[in-house]
């Protein structure tokens, strides 16, 4: 039942390019489904493991440089006298680089979260993205700073059938950009109904009890930095191979707080969330735009519904619509256990 | 007894700043035995807890598990040699359930790895069936088997203290750290608790015990420790505690040992 009802959604998910003409709705769906696929990477983090993040949309912004850099080729010096250059390598090779290279990061920053928590990881990480984005404005000779990376190739992949096939039309980038939101799901639910899953949930929900049978936070913390850095990459590498220029402006604090809010408004530490969260407020301020008298009205209400859920629905969505189930389940069980009896007497 | 201790504390010194918590204790735990710690408030019981399980650094002293050294060590690695403790206050997973908080309890029994995990590899779903079978079995002992899927924090409250030591259990300690594990429990739940403990001891689990309450501590313990302001002042069997000069000034004061003697 669980699974015909999931095959169903993605059947009706996939569905869309086909019905669906219009090629500015199928943009915004790429670019929502490119967030939710970072909101996702973010949840493992903020929600499983309860590391607030602020400074997410690096690993996302490192992912889209590094997938750019290395299809286009680059050719920069890092010391007096030493060159780093490379020729432009297979686009799907980028994208694996740009997975590496952000989990990475997330390893050093994993490794920083276990020295300082609660508010000073915050500030950290903030920190951290002002950082990268500073060196991705300076750093002209790799980066071209402000001028930004232009032409980017489109991703290619090998695909039974079609042979090396890149991903220029819209549909098609929809679809990749639904087969990584499905593997980074079914990644994470695999992670998170596990013992490293179990793990982070321990070291959020008491810290202290989860050392004593023997959990090593360190190490927990570390992994789920890496794993949730290599999914923001892979999210990054997509919208870089997507919109096919980046420029400094991807570590924009303003995406990590979208992120922040797709993740706590669709329900934090559930799988659904960061989804129900990211289809809302990715959608959210193109449906208004359609309805708004000013373009300012559609912000005015996106900030009060947002308000609405965060007041209301403190847990989030998802979580408030499964306590709404099982209290409907609930009841429907104590009236048919009610009824029958009632032809009896 | 000549056999070697299986925990060793040797001259156990803790100092908050200038203030000497624990001053120079040494106590053994020989294998098989329930060795309870007893003394009044601020005696220093529970800062030698936080020092032999690693939540506390010595400022001086030694403490060895089976010969092996333990200063220094993380707690979770200290739970990987076989010691694990219970809090103080009581400490639960309250947002799981209480199944879940058991097969977190598992961990180190569990040897699936990252990459393993992610790949969904079918030797993980064959040991998670295992590790829930097994975190069934635990619950069954501690007679918490019928809650397996309420929350931890919706149990009443003596109930939490057992899916405490459930959890604890669940690591496979080879010396179990209790600290007041029946604070708080009715006469009937402490007596129960007490059935539980002996039940612990026929699985071959040695007990170190941090009790307030004499009645479980005299009924439980094959030897009592005694600690007044961070010193051992009396060491031995229960009959010999109860009436040992020492103990009773400790615990009753001056004015109450004189009239006894």
């Amino acid at each position: 039942m669980k699974n015909a009802l999931t095959a169903l959604w993605l059947a009706f998910l996939a569905s869309i390019p086909l019905w669906m003409a219009n090629p500015y709705v199928l943009h915004i769906l790429v670019v929502t489904g490119i967030f939710i696929v970072a909101a996702m990477s973010l949840n493992l983090l903020l929600g499983y493991a309860g590391q607030l993040s602020l400074g997410h949309v690096a690993f996302f912004g490192v992912g889209a440089y590094t997938s750019a850099l290395v299809s286009l080729g680059f050719s920069a010096q890092i010391a007096p006298g030493m060159v780093a250059a490379m020729d432009p390598k297979p686009v799907w090779s980028a994208m694996a680089a740009a997975i590496l290279v952000a989990g990475a990061f997330g390893w050093f920053i994993g490794k920083l979260a276990f020295k300082v928590r609660g508010a000073y990881f915050v500030i950290v990480s903030i920190s951290f993205a002002e950082v990268v984005r500073l060196v991705a404005v300076n750093w002209v000779e790799l980066t071209q700073g402000p001028m930004a990376l232009n032409n980017i190739p489109p991703l290619t992949l090998w695909l039974p059938g079609l042979g090396e096939h890149a991903f220029w039309k819209k549909p098609e980038n929809y679809w990749l950009v639904l087969a990584v939101a499905v593997i980074s799901y079914i990644v994470i639910r695999r992670l998170v109904h596990s013992r490293a899953g179990r793990a982070m949930i321990a070291l959020r929900e008491n810290e202290p009890l989860a050392t004593s049978v023997g959990i090593d936070v360190t190490r927990y913390l570390v992994l789920t930095t890496v794993v949730s850095a290599a999914i923001a990459g892979a999210a990054g590498a997509l919208y870089a191979h997507y919109v096919r220029i980046v420029d400094p402006d991807v570590f924009l604090f303003i995406y990590t707080v979208t992120m922040v809010i797709m993740v706590v408004t669709g329900g934090k530490g559930t799988l659904a969330g960061p989804i129900v969260g990211g289809l809302i407020f990715g959608l959210l301020p193109e449906t208004l735009r359609a309805f708004a008298i000013k373009p300012e009205a559609q912000w005015i209400v996106y900030g009060v519904l947002m308000v609405m859920v965060v007041y209301f629905l403190p847990e989030g969505i998802v979580p408030a619509a499964c306590q709404w189930w099982q209290r409907r389940q609930a009841s429907v069980a104590a009236a048919a256990a009610a009824s029958p009896s009632r032809p009896a007497q | 007894m000549t056999r070697a201790p299986l925990l060793d504390v040797k001259g156990l010194t803790i100092c908050f700043g200038g203030l000497v918590a624990i001053d120079g204790v040494s106590l053994e735990v020989q294998e098989g035995e329930v060795l309870s710690l007893i003394g009044p408030n601020g005696a220093g019981k529970t800062t030698a807890f936080n020092a032999i399980t690693g939540y506390l650094a010595p400022s001086a002293g030694e403490i060895r598990f089976r010969g092996a050294r333990l200063n220094g060590l993380k707690p979770n690695h200290i739970a990987e040699l076989g010691l694990v403790r219970t809090f103080q206050k009581t400490s639960v997973f309250g947002g799981r359930s209480v199944l879940e908080n058991i097969l977190i309890g598992l961990h180190l029994r569990s040897r699936q790895q990252p990459l393993a995990i992610m790949f969904g590899l079918p030797s993980v779903a064959r040991e998670e069936r295992e590790l829930e079978a097994e975190a069934r079995r635990i619950l069954e002992f501690a007679g918490l088997a019928a809650r397996a899927g309420e929350l931890g924090s919706a149990l009443p409250y003596g109930e939490q203290r057992l899916l405490e030591i459930a959890v604890a259990l669940a690591a496979k300690p080879q010396l179990l750290l209790l600290d007041e594990p029946v604070s708080g429990m009715n006469p009937v739940e402490t007596e129960s608790f007490m059935a539980k403990l002996a039940e612990i001891r026929v699985l071959g689990i040695t007990v170190l015990l941090v009790e307030h309450d004499m009645r479980m501590v005299m009924g439980v313990s094959d030897r009592i420790v005694c600690l007044n302001q961070g010193r051992v002042i009396a060491s031995g069997t229960p009959a010999e505690i109860r009436r040992d000069p020492e103990v009773i000034r400790a615990f009753l004061g001056e004015r109450y040992a004189r009239a006894q003697s």
